[in-house]
């Protein structure tokens, strides 16, 4: 890639979580039976007509200042016209030339580098209905259930620089959604739909080369490998001295391969007017200022007071903070807790791991706070150790049962009592010559051997330190 | 300004409006004189005049985010010339 610089700009759609669609009454539910949320309006009959939900436009500023954009004080609703079944009406209602939101941006990590993405604008617009195709292609089947979700599009400038860029904008981007709270986020329900735009030109050139764009991916990971597709298309076509077309290509996941679509030229001359069914929006600095005091504390603010308030490493911080779910568990665990660094080694380490082995969020779990802290208690207390802390948390992850319980339950309580453990630690030194020996030939690493049979003789429940001090005190003894 | 044949084509093709040239000629002189009827206002100054981007003395409209009811399915696909499975029947549309 040395000669060519990537080139990358995004268009995301999100769908906002009201209750009901924008322009009218229906509900927005996911997953109801086909044209069950539908009225006269969505279905664009003759004589309806569309008014604004107030909800969707504050939804629509509180995103848009969450992306540090600027809110001009009059915005205005436009016909974007087409045919296409998807669309009752021959139009979807958009925004053209004055959208809700201009100008804003978006800090991105990527490989240790940190860079500023800018928004160049977020404009509210109704989602369209799904099609779905007969196996033969002989017809298709339109549900119109969707048509009239309230969408807003975020487009970015072409700042990116490479696809791993483009998903960790993505991620960022879907975090700071989570954390405004206007949408749920879902890509697997098209919750947020993203397509791409692609070109590479010589490095230090001050023009853009020929783009493509890219849809139909479904996941970030998909969003990434289209584009990385797409940008060794473009280096191979460039390299050997080829013209690039000006395109869209559709991403086949399975086959790992973009394709031209077919599409006619003229497609894209939307003639767009100004829609006379809707009135103007005109937003006071009142108005925004009043959405913008709704905004939760968004992730950097919270690594930054994590790291003041209780000594976090930036990088934990930013870990716990990626997801809103999760900073709001770690904080309700501190607020009865006072070690951040074992709740955050829980919080990244057990907590995350079953987390992502079930695919699911935290707060999709049967995990509380309460839990957390039991545990933690339990270890800091001496009833359990830290090895057995785990098996516990297996189970409390699987049952939703209180660690205490789980403890009683199974016996798992710690063995603090001397005698007990010197017993274990006697008969491991008896059935361990050759790491005794080792060890008392100055290997002091075969002591951790030694205290490991100790813990598996007595099934994790000895107290580590304990049978550490007692190895040690006999192994030496023994010396003289 | 002077609206082409090759415009008038497109436009329709655009809204899917099968023209024969008789038609066609007819209506590229159509649309030339609203254009430059239209035009004239091009002669006013209007430095000092905001864009009318709306007739009506209106602004802020709003509905308040409370579900009402819908449709019920057999009234959704009444006229539908064909339904199936609770969806309209279409013909094929291949991306």
């Amino acid at each position: 890639m040395s000669k060519y610089e990537t080139v990358i700009g995004l268009e995301v759609h999100v769908e906002l979580s009201t209750k009901t669609k924008i322009f009218c009454s229906c509900p927005t539910d996911f997953g109801s039976a086909p044209n069950t949320n539908v009225c006269p309006i969505c279905l664009g009959m003759p004589g309806t007509l569309p008014v604004l939900n107030r909800k969707a436009v504050e939804y629509a500023i509180k995103a848009a200042l969450a992306l540090n954009c600027h809110v001009p004080s009059y915005a205005k609703f436009d016909r974007k016209n087409y045919f296409y079944p998807d669309l009752p009406k021959a139009y979807q209602i958009s925004q053209y030339d004055l959208p809700l939101a201009v100008h804003g941006y978006l800090e991105i990590e990527c490989d240790g580098v940190k860079r500023r993405i800018g928004i160049n604008r977020v404009h509210l617009e109704e989602d369209a209905g799904k099609l779905v195709h007969s196996e033969f292609g002989d017809y298709s089947l339109a549900d119109y259930n969707r048509g009239g979700v309230p969408l807003i599009e975020i487009v970015t400038e072409p700042d990116l620089r490479s696809p791993a860029e483009a998903k960790a904008f993505l991620e960022k981007l879907k975090s700071i959604m989570l954390y405004t709270g206007v949408s749920d986020v879902k890509m697997e329900e098209g919750s947020l739909r993203c397509d791409a735009n692609i070109s590479l030109r010589p490095v230090g050139a001050d023009y853009f080369g020929v783009r493509t764009e890219i849809k139909n991916m479904n996941s970030f990971r998909a969003v990434q490998r289209g584009l990385e597709y797409e940008e060794q298309r473009h280096l191979e076509i460039l390299s050997a001295g080829g013209e690039l077309v000006q395109e869209t290509r559709r991403w086949d996941e399975d086959k790992g391969v973009t394709y031209a679509m077919r599409s006619k030229e003229e497609a894209e001359d939307y003639r767009y007017f100004p829609d006379p069914d809707l009135v103007p929006v005109i937003v006071d600095e009142a108005w925004v200022e009043e959405i913008r005091k709704s905004l939760p504390e968004m992730p950097e603010e919270r690594r930054q007071r994590y790291m003041a308030e209780w000594g976090l490493s930036s990088y934990d911080a930013e870990v716990i903070t990626a997801s809103k779910a999760m900073a709001d568990f770690f904080e309700a665990v501190m607020a009865d807790y006072h070690d951040a660094k074992t709740a955050a080694n829980w919080m990244m380490g057990e907590i995350a791991k079953h987390l992502n082995a079930a695919g699911i969020e935290i707060n999709e779990s049967r995990l509380t706070p309460a839990h957390l802290l039991e545990l933690l208690k339990l270890v800091d207390e001496g009833t359990i150790s830290g090895t057995i802390a785990k098996t516990v948390f297996a189970e409390v992850f699987e049952s939703g049962k209180m660690p205490a319980e789980i403890v009683r339950e199974k016996g798992l309580v710690q063995i603090t009592d001397e005698g007990a453990i010197a017993a274990i630690v006697d008969q491991v030194i008896k059935d361990n010559p050759k790491p005794v020996a080792d060890y008392r030939e100055g290997k002091a690493k075969a002591i951790g051997f030694l205290v490991g049979q100790v813990m598996k003789l007595s099934r994790g429940k000895a107290n580590p330190e304990l049978a550490n001090r007692l190895l040690r005190e006999r192994l030496d003894s023994q010396l003289d | 300004m002077k609206i082409t044949q090759e415009e008038v084509a497109h436009v329709a093709m655009l809204a899917r409006l099968e023209l024969n040239a008789g038609e066609m000629e007819e209506i590229a002189g159509q649309l030339n004189d609203i254009l430059e009827y239209v035009d004239k206002l091009n002669r006013l100054d209007t430095t000092d005049v905001p864009p009318t981007m709306h007739v009506l003395p209106l602004a802020n409209v709003f509905r308040e985010d409370e579900p009402r009811p819908c449709l019920s399915r057999e009234e959704v696909l009444a006229n539908a010339p064909e339904a199936e499975d609770g969806m309209f029947r279409i013909p094929p549309v291949i991306e």
